[in-house]
C-alpha cells in the first residue's frame, strides 16, 4: 500500500478549493462536507453579508449531480418559511461548477443544541417547529426524506431550520431513474459528530436517500414509489424518538406512555398504520403538551384522573383548600 | 368569554354557594336568603374585580394574590358591619377571591387589540 504525504494532501485538497473569481462572492471557510457537495462560509461582496455557498464537489460534479444541485435549490426556493433555510442565489463558478448561495445560520445541531436543553414540554416544542416546516413543505408537494438531527438547525435567537434539501422529492414528479438498487455507503460521508448516523444510504447515483434509523422501511428497501408523505412522518418519530431522550434513544423508557405511543404510531412498519399527515402527528404532540388525550394512546381511567389532576392542579388545590377550610370552620366554631 | 364575565359569573355562583353554606350555622339560619344575596353580591365584585385585573396583568400567581386580596377586603368589610364571624366570613370570601382571581387568569379571552 503506497502512502501520501501531508504535502500532497493539502495539494490535492487545495484542487478542489472552489475558485470564486469572478463572482460577488468571497470564499471563508470550509463549513461541512456533506454526501453530495461541500458547503464554506462565503461573504456576498455586494450586500456585505455572510452566505453559505454549497458546491459540489470537484471529482464528482457529474452532470446528474449538476442537475440535483440546481434542483434543490429551486426546491428551497419554493418553501418560502421561516424553519427552512432560505436560497439567495444560484450560479456558475469558471470551472464549470454549479453553485447556491443560502443564508448562513450561525447557532447549533440539534443534537448540540439539545444538550442544554432538558425540560421535556421546550424539547416537544422545538419538535412541533421543525414539524411545521415539514408540513408546509408537504403542502408545497416536497418530501424531505432525509429528516435527523444533523439537518436541523438551531439558531442564535432559537429559530429553528430545516437544512439539506438535497434529497428532496417532489410529489408526482416522476423519476425513474431513483428507483435503482440502493447500496450503503460508509459514515464518513454523512454529517460528523451524530452518534445516530451510522451510514448513508445512496442510489445507484451516489446520491444520499435516507440515514438508517431515521428513513422508513419502504426507503430502506429502496421501494421509490412507495415513499410518500408517510415515509417523511415516519422520520418525525425517530426525531420526536431523539429529541425527547436525554441522549440516546435506550433512555427511552423514562417516557410518558402516551409520548412512546405517539413515536411508535409515526414509526409504524407499515405507512397505513403512520399518521395520515404531519399535522395530525403534531395535532398530537400538542394535545400531549396540554394534557389533552391523544389520537395514538388509549388510557386507563387512573390516568384520566391523573392527567385531570395535572391539568386542573391549581383549582383542585384551590377547591380542596376551600372545602377543608369549610368543613374545619363549621366542626370547631359551631359544635 | 371574556375575563370580566367569567370573574362575574364565577364570583356570583361561588359567592352564592358560600352564603349558602351559612345554612349550616343554626344561630343565623334565619337570615339565610340576606347572606346569599350579600355573598352572591361580594363575590361578583370580587369577580369583575379579578376579571378587570387578568386583562392588565397575565400572571397566575398574581391573579390569585389580588384575587385574595379583593376578596379579603370585601368579606372583613362584610364581617366588620356583622360586628363577629370573622374567621367565618374572611376565610371562604378569601379562598373564594383566590378561586376567581386564579379562573379569570385560566380562562377567558383577551381584549382584542385594534389594528392601526
Amino acid at each position: 500500500m503506497k502512502f501520501l504525504s501531508d504535502r500532497a494532501l493539502d495539494r490535492l485538497r487545495g484542487s478542489s478549493v472552489p475558485d470564486l473569481s469572478g463572482t460577488r462572492y468571497e470564499l471563508r471557510e470550509l463549513v461541512a462536507r456533506g454526501g453530495m457537495g461541500v458547503v464554506y462560509a462565503a461573504e456576498d461582496a455586494k450586500l456585505n453579508r455572510r452566505v453559505a455557498l454549497k458546491i459540489l464537489d470537484a471529482a464528482g460534479a457529474s452532470e446528474e449531480l449538476t442537475a440535483r444541485l440546481i434542483r434543490e435549490a429551486r426546491i428551497l426556493a419554493q418553501l418560502e418559511h421561516p424553519g427552512i433555510v432560505p436560497v439567495h442565489d444560484v450560479g456558475t463558478l469558471p470551472d464549470g461548477r454549479v453553485f447556491y448561495t443560502m443564508k448562513f445560520v450561525e447557532g447549533l445541531r440539534l443534537d448540540k443544541y439539545l444538550e442544554q436543553i432538558t425540560s421535556l414540554p421546550q424539547r416537544l416544542r422545538l419538535f412541533l417547529r421543525i414539524c411545521d416546516a415539514v408540513a408546509f413543505a408537504h403542502a408545497r408537494g416536497v418530501l424531505h426524506r432525509d429528516l435527523k438531527p444533523a439537518n436541523v438547525m438551531v439558531g442564535s435567537f432559537g429559530e429553528v431550520l430545516v437544512m439539506d434539501w438535497g434529497l428532496a422529492k417532489i410529489l408526482q414528479e416522476s423519476n425513474p431513474a431513483e428507483s435503482q438498487e440502493t447500496v450503503f455507503l460508509p459514515s464518513n460521508s454523512a454529517s460528523p459528530g451524530n452518534k445516530s448516523t451510522k451510514s448513508t444510504v445512496v442510489t445507484g447515483h451516489g446520491t444520499v436517500l435516507g440515514t438508517p434509523g431515521y428513513m422508513s422501511p419502504e426507503q430502506a428497501r429502496g421501494q421509490v414509489e412507495s415513499i410518500s408523505e408517510r415515509s417523511d412522518i415516519f422520520s418525525l418519530g425517530a426525531l420526536l424518538k431523539f429529541v425527547t431522550a436525554d441522549d440516546s434513544p435506550e433512555k427511552n423508557q423514562a417516557l410518558p406512555r402516551p409520548l412512546r405511543a405517539i413515536c411508535g404510531k409515526a414509526m409504524a412498519e407499515r405507512p397505513d398504520g403512520r399518521y395520515a399527515n404531519v399535522n395530525d402527528l403534531a395535532a398530537d404532540v400538542s394535545r400531549f403538551l396540554d394534557g389533552l388525550p391523544i389520537s395514538a394512546y388509549s388510557e386507563n381511567i387512573f390516568e384520566k384522573l391523573g392527567r385531570f389532576y395535572q391539568r386542573h392542579q391549581v383549582a383542585i388545590l384551590l377547591i380542596t383548600a376551600y372545602l377543608v377550610m369549610r368543613f374545619l370552620v363549621l366542626y370547631f366554631f359551631h359544635r | 368569554m371574556n375575563k370580566v364575565l367569567i370573574g362575574l359569573l364565577l364570583g356570583a355562583l361561588l359567592g352564592a354557594i358560600d352564603g349558602g353554606s351559612a345554612w349550616f350555622t343554626p344561630a343565623v339560619r334565619g337570615m339565610i336568603v340576606g347572606i346569599i344575596f350579600g355573598s352572591t353580591l361580594k363575590g361578583l365584585i370580587a369577580g369583575i374585580a379579578a376579571g378587570i385585573f387578568a386583562r392588565k396583568v397575565n400572571s397566575v400567581p398574581l391573579g390569585i394574590l389580588f384575587g385574595l386580596g379583593v376578596g379579603f377586603v370585601l368579606a372583613f368589610l362584610v364581617a366588620w358591619k356583622q360586628h363577629g364571624y370573622y374567621f367565618e366570613i374572611i376565610l371562604p370570601g378569601s379562598i373564594v377571591g383566590m378561586i376567581v382571581g386564579w379562573a379569570t387568569q385560566r380562562y377567558g379571552a383577551q381584549p382584542q387589540t385594534r389594528q392601526a
